[in-house]
């Protein structure tokens, strides 16, 4: 078994109210950043996993996501394995 | 009348709901989130609070708590299960009833009481109500804004499963009166077999006129009503 160490992207829906990007957009533009034109706010997840392949370890992270990281209603979710990590696991 | 009222690490409305059901002559007892079986009780009440501090989600970590298999199970088999705000955000995490609660459009904590409009009085929960009343009843929450998709809130309407929304004092669901930005003024919905209600107001908070309302006590009083219906 190998390492792999794999980043969550959890972001609002398109078209779903994002009170918190628009409140970070407004601060933005206020501090003068006027060509900013959207913002949204989501969340990264950081996840170490043992598993036999890059492709395993995408796939028990995305049953992750689809188990409790994102909820389906409100969230978008993207799965990026940022690599394999030393050592491996028995 | 045996009602389990389901605490989880960060629930912080618990002995009030204990005391709402004591209030109405039911037994109530606590149930503590990792502790299985609810099938000797007849009707299960989940709290309102921050359980395991909204990490995540609002209510995503307590619905894999073990007892939540046991409510899905109770409810399920139509036991009447009641979700007040963090327990109607649980509801939902659970797919027990549909769509999410997000952030307060305002982006504020919202902490005072609203006018609610009941929609239904055909519920385990809302029978001792007329249909139409207005009651006066506190929320406290940063995440209440009731989303789902078109489809999903088309279904609710149809169905006639938005059983309380807000509105203003004479019963208008204005944009004004509406503390959190949730569709159609939704505060509280009920699954389709209407035994499972999620609501974000507090009605054990309005139990006493010393502490401001009474009008809550509808919500226990229609439980003890549907229960000994039943039984008889």
């Amino acid at each position: 078994m190998s390492r792999y160490r794999l980043e969550v992207l959890v972001t609002p829906r398109p078209g779903l109210l994002d009170p918190q990007g628009k409140a970070v957009h407004h601060a933005l533009n206020s501090l003068g950043w006027d060509e900013v034109s959207d913002v949204h706010v989501g969340k990264a997840i950081h996840i170490d996993v043992a598993a036999a392949s890059e492709e395993e370890a995408r796939e028990k992270v995305e049953a992750m996501c689809r188990k409790l990281l994102a909820n389906p209603v409100t969230e978008d979710y993207e799965v990026t394995v940022v690599g394999a990590l030393e050592g491996t696991t028995s | 009348m045996k009602v389990a009222v389901v605490t989880f690490p960060g629930s912080n409305c618990d002995y009030d709901l204990y005391k709402a059901v004591q209030q109405v002559e039911g037994s109530p007892e606590f149930v503590w989130h990792r502790d299985r079986g609810l099938a000797a009780y007849d009707a299960v009440l989940l709290p309102g609070g921050f359980s395991y501090g909204d990490y995540l989600r609002p209510g995503a970590i307590a619905r894999m708590s073990p007892i939540m298999d046991d409510v899905i199970a109770f409810a399920k088999k139509g036991g009447p299960v009641l979700g007040v705000c963090n327990g109607f955000q649980v509801l939902c995490e659970a797919g027990l009833l549909s769509g999410a609660l997000v952030r307060n459009a305002a982006i504020r904590f919202r902490s005072h009481d609203v006018f609610l409009r009941v929609e239904r009085t055909d519920t385990p929960f809302t029978s001792t109500y007329d249909e139409g009343q207005v009651l006066r009843i506190p929320i406290a929450h940063g995440d209440g804004n009731y989303e789902a998709d078109e489809e999903t809130l088309a279904r609710l309407e149809a169905e006639r499963r938005v059983v309380f929304r807000y509105t203003d004092a004479s019963g208008e669901a204005t944009e004004a009166s509406n503390p959190n930005g949730s569709h159609a003024n939704i505060a509280g919905i009920i699954n389709e077999h209407g035994n499972v209600l999620g609501m974000m107001p507090h009605p054990e908070r309005a139990m006493e006129s010393v502490l401001g309302s009474t009008d809550g006590v509808g919500v226990f009083t229609s439980l003890v009503a549907s229960l000994s219906g039943a039984a008889g």
